[in-house]
Parts: C-alpha cells; sequence; structure tokens
C-alpha cells in the first residue's frame, strides 16, 4: 500500500446528536466503513474505503449520516485535476490498467439536451391521451418492401418474425454473473408483465428463467458462454453481440472469483475460471462472416425469432449498419458511447466511441438513402435516461429503446460506478449471497414495472402535444425536433433544424 | 375468544438482511416520542420484535398471536387477553412481573419492559404509529402484515 492510499475521495458525515448507534450502517457497508467502538460508544469510520453507494445513508434511521466529497483537497489545478492526479498515484502503485464501471461521467455533450420537441398549437390539435386512445405498441422485425399478393389474389400476409413490444422500450443486455441472480429474476418478472423484453447479456439463462422464455432476448457474444440448443430455443430473439458501447474494441473479462457455483454452471464453464469474451468474434471478420453466424442462428432457431446484431456506436457506424441490414439480420441495436458496464477499462470507457444521437441520425439517414431501412428495426441503447429521449429517439429514426442504467437505477443502483469490485451493497452487481438478498424480486420487479409505466404515460403526453396518436407515425420524424445550441454541422448530421427554423 | 381469521405480521426470511431496523422502529413506535434520535439516544431498547441470527440466517421474530394463546392461559395475574380484533394484548397495570409468560411462549416474544414490566408486540394499533412499524420500515419488505389461512 502506497502513503497515497490515505487520500479518500469522501468524508463521512456523522451528526452524533442523531447517531443511535444501532450498526445499522456497520452491517449494510460491505467495503467496512463503519465500525463501532465499544469503549467509546461510539460509531467510527474509515472512510478511505468509503465509494459512496448511499446504502448506509439510505438506510440510517434517524438520517444522521451524510457522505461529502472530501473537503481535504489537492492544491487546485485546472490542468491536472485531483481525480487525475490519484490515477497516476494508483497505477504507480499497481503498474495496472484502471476499471471503471458504468457510464462514462465525462462532461461530453449530450446531444438529447439539446433536442427539443415540438407541439401543436391552435392550427393542429393536440391530443389528450386520457380521453383518446393512444398506440405505444411497436414491432421489431423485417418489414416487407411492398404489397404481394398470392397465387388467389388475397394480400401475402406472411410476415417475418417480428417482437412485439407494449412500448418502445426493452431492458438491454446485463449477463449473470455481471449482475445477480434476484437482478435477472426482477428484470424478467418486469419484462414479462410489462410485454417488453429483457436481455441474457452474454452468460447464458439459468434454467430458472426458461419461463420468462417469451420475453427474453438471448445473447450469444464472442466468448459463446451459455450457449446451446435448448438457449436458442428459449429465447424470443437472438442477438449477436459485437460491441458495447462503454467498450468498443475489446471483449470482456468476468473474473473467476465471480464464476461460482450457478455462474459457472450457467456460463458452461468450471468454478474459478476467469471468464474472457474475446475482442472480436473469432469467426467473423467481415459482414459475410456475420452473414454466416446470422444465418447459423437463424437456422438453429428454424427462421422463427428475429436475430439482432448489437455493435458500439464508433466512427463509420453508417457503413458499419448498412453491411449488418445486408447480413441477414433483423434488427440492428447500437450502443452509444454513454452506455453503462460492469467493468470496462477506464480509457476506453471514457474515450472510445460516439454520441448515441449522432449514431442514429446517421444511421437512419444511411439506410433510407440506400433503401434498405425497412429491412432492419433500429435500436439504440447508451444512456436513455427518460421518456423525453425516448421519444427524441423514436422521432430521430429509432424503432425502440434500450436501457440498464435506468433500470438498476430502478433497482436501487445509486452509481457509485464500482460494480468491478463485486461488493455492491444494494445486491445487483454483486454475486455474494448475503449481499444478492438485498434486492427482493417482488420489490425490483415492481419498481420496474412502475417505471415503465410511468414512461409509458409521459410518451403518451409529449405524443398527444405533438397531435400524433401512435408511435409508428412519430418515427423518424425529424420535423418535430428543434436543436439549441448547436453548430451547423450538429444540426446536418442529425437532420433538424435549429429551433426559431 | 377464537379468533384466526386476522392479519399478523410475518417475516419472510428469504429476504431478511438483519439489519435489526425492525428493533429500532419498534422501539421507537413504542416510546411515544415524536423523533426516534430523542426517542433512541443513549438508551439500552427493549423492542418487542427480536432479529434472530446464526451465520448468514437471520429473522426477525415477534408475537404470532396464536388462535389459542399458552400466554393468555399462563397469566396468574389475568393481565393477558386475547380481544375480539385477535390481538393478544397485556394489560401492563394488572402485570405482576411474574415472568411466566416468557417462560410459555414458544417463540420467544414476550419479554420485560426497562421497568420489568412484560410487553409484547401489539401490532403498533395502539400506538402513533398506527400500522406495524417494523413492517412499514422494513428495507427489504422481508417483514409483511397479511392475512393468511
Amino acid at each position: 500500500m502506497g502513503v497515497n492510499d490515505m487520500i479518500s475521495t469522501f468524508e463521512v458525515v456523522r451528526n452524533e446528536q442523531r447517531c443511535i448507534q444501532c450498526r445499522v450502517c456497520e452491517t449494510q457497508c460491505a467495503n467496512l466503513v463503519h465500525y463501532y467502538h465499544p469503549d467509546t460508544g461510539l460509531m467510527m469510520s474509515d472512510e478511505s474505503k468509503c465509494v459512496n453507494c448511499q446504502r448506509c445513508v439510505a438506510l440510517c434511521p434517524t438520517r444522521a449520516l451524510k457522505i461529502m466529497k472530501n473537503r481535504c483537497r489537492m492544491r487546485e489545478n485546472a490542468n491536472w485535476s485531483q481525480d487525475t492526479i490519484l490515477e497516476i498515484y494508483k497505477q504507480a502503485d499497481s503498474g495496472a490498467v484502471l476499471l471503471s464501471s458504468m457510464g462514462n461521467p465525462n462532461p461530453l455533450p449530450v446531444y438529447w439536451d439539446r433536442i427539443l420537441i415540438n407541439a401543436s398549437q391552435v392550427t393542429n390539435p393536440p391530443i389528450d391521451p386520457l380521453r383518446e386512445p393512444m398506440e405505444t405498441r411497436v414491432y421489431l422485425g423485417r418489414k416487407p418492401e411492398q404489397i404481394s399478393r398470392k397465387e388467389d389474389g388475397s394480400l401475402d400476409t406472411k410476415l417475418a418474425p417480428q417482437l412485439q413490444l407494449s412500448l418502445p422500450v426493452m431492458f438491454s443486455a446485463m449477463s449473470y454473473g455481471s449482475i445477480s441472480y434476484n437482478a435477472h429474476a426482477s428484470l424478467a418478472r418486469a419484462a414479462t408483465e410489462l410485454g417488453i423484453y429483457y436481455n441474457t447479456g452474454e452468460g447464458g439463462l439459468h434454467q430458472d428463467f426458461y419461463r420468462y422464455g417469451a420475453h427474453t432476448i438471448i445473447q450469444v457474444a464472442s466468448g459463446r458462454f451459455g450457449v446451446h440448443k435448448d438457449y436458442l430455443e428459449a429465447g424470443a430473439a437472438v442477438e449477436i453481440k459485437m460491441g458495447q458501447g462503454a467498450k468498443p474494441g475489446i471483449g470482456g473479462h468476468l473474473p473467476g472469483t465471480k464464476i461460482v457455483g450457478d455462474v459457472s454452471r450457467t456460463r458452461m464453464i468450471p468454478e474459478g475460471t476467469d471468464a474472457i469474451s474475446p475482442a472480436p468474434h473469432h469467426d467473423i471478420y467481415s459482414i459475410e462472416d456475420l452473414r454466416q453466424l446470422v444465418y447459423s442462428l437463424k437456422e438453429a432457431t428454424e427462421y422463427k425469432k428475429p436475430i439482432i446484431v448489437k455493435v458500439a456506436a464508433v466512427h463509420n457506424i453508417a457503413a458499419i449498419a448498412s453491411g449488418i441490414a445486408r447480413s441477414g439480420a433483423d434488427i440492428i441495436a447500437i450502443d452509444g458511447f454513454r452506455g453503462g458496464t460492469g467493468a470496462a477499462p477506464t480509457r476506453i470507457r471514457d474515450n472510445v466511441g460516439i454520441p448515441i444521437e449522432l449514431a442514429l441520425a446517421a444511421v437512419d439517414t444511411r439506410l433510407r438513402e440506400e433503401g434498405i431501412r425497412n429491412r432492419v428495426s433500429l435500436v439504440v441503447g447508451g444512456s436513455i435516461r427518460s421518456a423525453s429521449d425516448v421519444v427524441k429517439a423514436i422521432a430521430l429514426g429509432a424503432d425502440a429503446c434500450y436501457v440498464a442504467t435506468a433500470a438498476v437505477l430502478a433497482l436501487g443502483c445509486h452509481l457509485c460506478r464500482t460494480c468491478q469490485t463485486g461488493k455492491c451493497n444494494w445486491g445487483i452487481a454483486t454475486q455474494r449471497p448475503d449481499l444478492v438478498k438485498r434486492l427482493n424480486p417482488d420489490v425490483g420487479s415492481e419498481r420496474l414495472v412502475n417505471l415503465m409505466n410511468a414512461w409509458k404515460h409521459e410518451i403518451k403526453e409529449l405524443l398527444g402535444g405533438m397531435g400524433i396518436n401512435s408511435i409508428e407515425a412519430l418515427r423518424g420524424n425529424r420535423l418535430m425536433l428543434r436543436g439549441v445550441g448547436m453548430t451547423e454541422k450538429e444540426l446536418e448530421i442529425l437532420g433538424i433544424a435549429h429551433a426559431g427554423e | 375468544m377464537q379468533v384466526s381469521k386476522m392479519k399478523r405480521v410475518y417475516v419472510n426470511e428469504q429476504w431478511c438482511l438483519g439489519c435489526h431496523l425492525c428493533e429500532y422502529n419498534c422501539a421507537f413506535a413504542n416510546s411515544g416520542k415524536p423523533d426516534m434520535a430523542v426517542a433512541l439516544k443513549g438508551k439500552i431498547i427493549y423492542p418487542r420484535i427480536r432479529v434472530e441470527q446464526d451465520g448468514q440466517i437471520t429473522y426477525a421474530v415477534n408475537c404470532r398471536h396464536c388462535t389459542d394463546p399458552i400466554c393468555v392461559k399462563s397469566c396468574i395475574a389475568g393481565a393477558i387477553s386475547k380481544d375480539a380484533d385477535g390481538v393478544v394484548r397485556i394489560d401492563q397495570e394488572k402485570c405482576v412481573g411474574c415472568m411466566t409468560c416468557v417462560l410459555v411462549c414458544p417463540y420467544g416474544a414476550v419479554a420485560p419492559n426497562e421497568n420489568g414490566v412484560m410487553q409484547k408486540c401489539e401490532l403498533c394499533l395502539q400506538n402513533s404509529c398506527g400500522e406495524p412499524a417494523c413492517v412499514k420500515g422494513c428495507p427489504n419488505r422481508a417483514i409483511v402484515y397479511e392475512e393468511r389461512g
């Protein structure tokens, strides 16, 4: 341990007038910050271990605790921030790559916040969603290029396989292993109740969750963990994960300490072995190779399930998406650079990839120009934070959105961004049984259902304000959007006019 | 009085975290004070619900409000009764502190308060909380208040 380990990021402020020494903070902190000192009868804290997950604050019955940014600061320097300096110390101590979790926290532009939504006034009536029917249902999958008739003249109504969503939001991929059994149970139950889908991530599907298969998207990633016939048949769709927004261009590494019991069985690898997902799929080096996997999976699932290809938003995303659309995929999922992760190298998470708003607009435009937009549905993720982000994404051209950070927040996550330690005090990103039980799926699934129902109401209100009564009628309707405070180039890529135009 | 159909406090062991918040919420609800810090600061608490713990297994225990309560039968002072609403209550004015109820209760749910007078869970129906404080304050919905068959 270096001397610099003593520099704490946070300080624990305990109001001694309120503290009743109930020791709840002590029992709830997996980082062992709080402890009771019997001689003085006082609660003490080792704040160097605090990650500011707010568990103790939330459970303290007398509101005696506050976690503050440590007021003890190094000398201010606009170039060398304290965080940057501490990272240098950490690497000088360890010689290792820095790891981080959840999405990019840096102050890079959030284009959603610079886009404003239209509303009807005077000449075109808005619609009251409480009085009029509103359609938020969407179907994901390949759509017919044209109306065709059978030999007897009747309409050919046979469609490629479709996913039906009651609202244009799904829970994106988080593997069993990176998150807990109870977190998966919450997502599975909520998706089923809501009539949407959750995604297994690349850790396989726990046998207990096969019964939620009709609302499960199963993932095939570069590690191919947990992939077998029953698994492929269990889900409603199969997702090939080529990349992830938080860490484009690299694979994954779930440490052996998390490969225990059911996680090992579900991933089909021995206990205690590291689960290393390679950066590339070793059988995919071209669109033609991707096509082979897409059609292998279609063959394996008898052409009954749509195939999703998920990629990270990177520089040439429009060309990449065009290739994916031509590979035979039914749905393209694009993950923006603010997307979350259970662990990623800090430098990659914070510096690689592009904003999802720009990627989405570029891809939708490109696919339209090439006349292949109908071949695929577009799903976007990477920090969709609210119903208005969803509405803006749909208007920019998405068919649906993926949310994961918002979902884990609903489950209790406080974005302390230390998932990689495996000591999640909220029972989400951990496999420790005493911590996993802190997330009761009865509570978790109820909160997820509440969140999505709230978003659905808000989506209807925003649609109604625009005088639109169906989410399908908003898709790609960029006239409903205006930009504020953006450059000509940004507006051009987004394909929207500036406010006032 | 045979009352079996009633709402009772149940604990789902699977979700009990052993945080002991129920004990403090109980002590506060029965303190008559408006603020928990004022009520419990520097005090030894005498909660009517107790968390039993053995390693990873934790489980909060309180009065079961038995259909045929043995404590009622055993009380030498006639201080314990099962009321029409099914709640087993102790008349603390009548209690002589003989602890017979403590001995006979199969759940260990009766215990003396700081003055040696017996007390047990009476479902917070007559204190400031008005509903079981342990249930209301349980962070993982491990303690529930419901009617079971």
